[in-house]
């Protein structure tokens, strides 16, 4: 029912996709797999009409769909729910869905007849979520459905789905899986957008290889594997490093009954305790927005009005400053690299020297030694591979794999005794993942000591020594992670958000009357 | 139309910007001189005449320059940390007002000593002035454009009280003047003919001192980075409010620079038409800058021409002062645009 021809654009010399043709056939979940900047998410603009092609066309039941047009893209049955929503928080779920399928001109508005159709969509597909519910009031699952209903609610027949299960939890995505499901069965074609190998094997009947804006081919699910998929996708074979069991030594990190309030007096760290040991990697498990990052900020000296114990070499780290922390030996990888991480406008060798601008290797009585710096940053490229066009380059043209190479040489060249890394992965391709992988390896083979906060379990189970689940600011035990069971983390991280869930609801009901 | 970055930024597009600012300017402003009935080739020729066609007028326009390259400074340094100090005519004013307070006999020192005296006290006044907009701003998150150029009205309003009573010269014939500044503070005229005075000769020390800081220092890379990425900076232990409070004492010094140097070079003794507006003009000569340091000299000595001459070619023919604000005023836009179109690219089809 959907035919690529041919489809090529152009971003000056870069083709982000190459003469890509292929079908998508009514009731399959076609997987789109690539790396970053392998061409998927152009090659959806183009579809749903961001973008136009240069060359080749898009075709819907053998008619050539219009490019350039978002509107053509939603009359012809195409619909896309972002990686980022675009709902309206202020608006309930029903609004939110009719938004836009209403004439501008009309003062009435069918809101029961348009509630008989939801709530025909909801049983058929399984989408549990109160309409008259406000959409502040929702969970990321649940707002995830509304984005559904909202396409199902057009008749849409083609559902484009970016990352959708970056956002959801285990039991939320296996619920996904199952709407999916039900969705094909109806007849709908589902182009899932992903880089996570085994969900792709779970949920698509075919999977479309994209690397460097070229088809690499498609291939029936069935036929394939992990490892045939991960070769096409990156070109060779990429094996991530595994971890060899090492005695872990002292404690590097201790943290007694951390408590920290938000400024109106939220609780976001509720009594954590945790500690990390010289030669091994804690992992911390969760859903975002469960704590994370009020830890990572605690830890990395941004939050000095935090409660309880948190001792780094068994000195507190109560009022020193990120300047201070870093001097001690602290290594911190920021969550959001882009926002945080780097000053985009300045240069490589500056985002490199500016953790210790005061180190007297690249300053001088308040003066900096360009030479000293731009020489340091140098070496660091080179040790840490960041392909740039020199240290003078500026960093917001980097990729973001090379922009995390940058936080790693910058966090890590000090050699620190205590390592926070907070989504460290989060984005990158399998070159990239795999290289921050083993550098945080390395790493521990010298005695740091790692906190991995993560919200990829693959990772967890396989990267960590010890593993912890956080939800609503509360810390679990911490155990082996040889004694984990994706399962017992998914529940982990699932069972307060459930009740949660329900609390919501019923504020929501509140806010309906 | 979609609007993109560029990958590259080339130099030559930076540089250029400004002249295609100016260019449009001149261009758009035509169409008021055909309108006032003036031959537009007519208008121009007279505006550069009497902005740089005589030793007198090269020698005003460089004078009039003086207060607008340390206005310029004071906003170019405060905006690189998006720290929007709009107080600089305020801070002109306190700075005059120090230089008025020690500069009229309070105390005597030898010309080496008592201008440098004037200059820093001048600027500690100006630095004085942000402090509590600069603290309201880094403590309680209170907008500094406001408080900085509310600020404005009660330095002028408190200018305009001591000039009428405590501070006005009885020597004065009634005029609402302050007592003039003692001869061991005058800045000494640089020229045998014209105003010119030693004002621009630190106004121009202050540009490369701003340069060198911006450049080459930790503190310089603090105000950067802080300017263009907050968040980054203060993960990366850049002490954030610090720094704004930093560059705010520096830009209210560079302001109040303007002040005494107003007082003690130009006038001799303060007045309420000390100045029309140099720190308000400061904005438009840091935008079209680029807030560059070094690029505030010739941008202050360009929109100083254009009033120095504006002036010339309305005495000549029958044209308003007026034009002058208007052009400023359109460069300072077309410079805007210019900006923009230096960074990115405009694609009219998807």
């Amino acid at each position: 029912m959907l035919t690529f021809r041919n489809v090529t654009k152009r971003f000056g010399t870069l083709a982000a996709n190459d003469g890509i043709s292929f079908d998508v056939e009514p009731g399959e979940v076609l997987a789109l797999l690539g790396e970053n900047g392998a061409g998927k998410t152009t090659l959806m603009n183009i579809l749903f009409g961001h973008y136009q092609a240069d060359e080749g066309v898009v075709e819907v039941d053998g008619r050539p769909l219009p490019g350039g047009s978002t509107d053509a893209a939603i009359k012809a049955g195409i619909d896309m729910v972002h990686q980022h929503f675009t709902l309206a928080d202020n608006l309930t779920v029903l609004e939110n869905i009719t938004l836009g399928t209403e004439s501008l001109w009309s003062l009435r508005q069918d809101k029961t007849g348009a509630k008989r159709k939801i709530a025909g969509l909801v049983e058929t597909f399984g989408l549990a979520v109160d309409p008259d519910a406000p959409v502040r009031s929702l969970s990321v699952g649940e707002r995830q459905r509304v984005e559904i209903l909202k396409a199902l609610y057009r008749d849409s027949r083609v559902l484009i789905l970016d990352e959708p299960t970056a956002v959801l939890t285990p039991g939320e995505t296996e619920q996904l899986f199952r709407t999916l499901k039900a969705l094909t069965a109806d007849g709908l074609a589902v182009i899932f957008i992903s880089h996570k190998l085994h969900e792709i094997l779970a949920i698509s009947d075919r999977v479309a290889v994209l690397r460097a804006g070229k088809l690499v081919g498609i291939v029936e699910t069935e036929a394939a594997d992990r490892r045939r998929l991960a070769e096409m996708m990156v070109g060779r074979e990429v094996e991530r490093p595994a971890l060899d069991r090492v005695a872990a030594g002292d404690a590097v990190l201790d943290v007694e009954g951390l408590i920290l309030k938000s400024d109106d007096g939220r609780l976001l760290l509720d009594q954590v305790d945790l500690n990390v040991r010289a030669y091994e990697i804690v992992g911390i498990a969760g859903v975002a927005g469960n704590g994370q990052s009020a830890l990572a900020d605690v830890l990395s000296g941004l939050r000095p009005d935090f409660e309880g114990k948190v001792e780094h070499l068994g000195q507190s780290i109560r009022g020193v400053s990120p300047r201070h922390l870093v001097e001690r030996g602290v290594g911190r990888i920021p969550e959001d690299r882009q926002a945080s991480g780097v000053v985009g406008e300045m240069a490589v060798w500056e985002n490199l020297a500016s953790e210790d601008l005061r180190n007297p290797a690249i300053s001088r009585a308040g003066f900096i030694d360009r030479k000293a710096a731009l020489s340091r940053a140098d070496r660091l490229i080179e040790a840490f591979d960041i392909r740039c066009k020199g240290a003078s380059a500026e960093t917001r043209l980097l990729s973001g794999g090379n922009m995390q190479k940058l936080i790693l040489a910058r966090a890590l060249s000090p050699e620190p005794a205590f390592i926070l890394a907070n989504q460290p992965i989060r984005g990158l391709d399998e070159g990239a993942i795999a290289y921050v992988q083993s550098q945080l390896l390395e790493a521990r083979e010298r005695g740091a000591a790692i906190l991995l906060m993560s919200e990829d379990l693959d990772e967890l189970m396989a990267f960590t020594d010890r593993l912890a689940v956080i939800r609503d600011g509360r810390l679990s035990d911490l155990r082996p992670t040889a004694e984990w069971t994706i399962a017992d983390l998914g529940l982990q991280m699932s069972a307060q958000r459930a009740t949660g869930r329900v609390e919501a609801g019923l504020v929501g009901a509140g806010h309906a009357d | 139309m979609r609007i993109e970055p560029r990958e590259t930024v080339s130099w030559l597009r930076v540089g250029l910007a400004p002249v295609f600012a100016v260019a449009a300017a001149l261009f758009l402003c035509s169409a008021l001189i055909l309108w006032a009935g003036v031959s537009v080739p007519e208008a121009y020729v007279l505006l550069l005449k009497g902005a740089f066609g005589s030793a007198f007028a090269l020698n005003e326009t460089l004078t009039r320059s003086i207060p607008l390259i340390f206005t310029g400074l004071a906003a170019a340094v405060a905006f690189r940390a998006k720290f929007y100090n709009i107080g600089g005519e305020g801070q002109l004013y306190a700075g005059a007002l120090a230089a008025t307070f020690f500069g009229t006999g309070l105390l005597t020192l030898p010309p080496v000593l008592m201008i440098p005296f004037l200059m820093i006290a001048g600027a500690l006044a100006g630095g004085a002035l942000l402090i509590v907009p600069v603290l309201l701003k880094t403590r309680l998150n209170v907008d500094e454009v406001v408080t900085t150029l509310l600020l404005n009205f009660v330095v002028i309003l408190l200018v305009g009280y001591l000039i009428e009573g405590p501070w006005k010269d009885p020597m004065a014939l009634g005029w609402p003047q302050a007592a003039s500044i003692i001869d061991e503070g005058v800045l000494p005229p640089l020229l045998a003919k014209g105003r010119l005075h030693l004002g621009l000769i630190i106004a121009l020390a202050a540009a490369v001192l701003v340069f060198v800081m911006m450049r080459t220092t930790v503190k310089g890379f603090e105000i950067r980075a802080v300017g263009h990425n907050a968040k980054a900076a203060e993960f990366a232990g850049i002490p954030v409010g610090r720094t704004i409070i930093v560059t705010a004492m520096i830009s209210g010094g560079l302001a109040g620079m303007a002040g005494v140097s107003e007082v003690a070079g130009l006038k001799g003794y303060l007045t309420l038409d000390l100045s029309p507006g140099f720190g308000y003009t400061g904005i438009a000569v840091a935008m079209l800058a680029q807030l560059h340091p070094l690029a505030v000299v010739p941008s202050a000595i360009f929109l100083s021409a254009m009033f120095v001459g504006a002036d010339a070619m309305s005495r000549a023919v029958n044209i308003p002062t007026y034009l002058a604000d208007v052009m400023v005023g359109i460069s300072v836009l077309a410079m805007l645009v210019a900006a923009m179109l230096a960074q990115y690219r405009v694609r009219w089809r998807g």
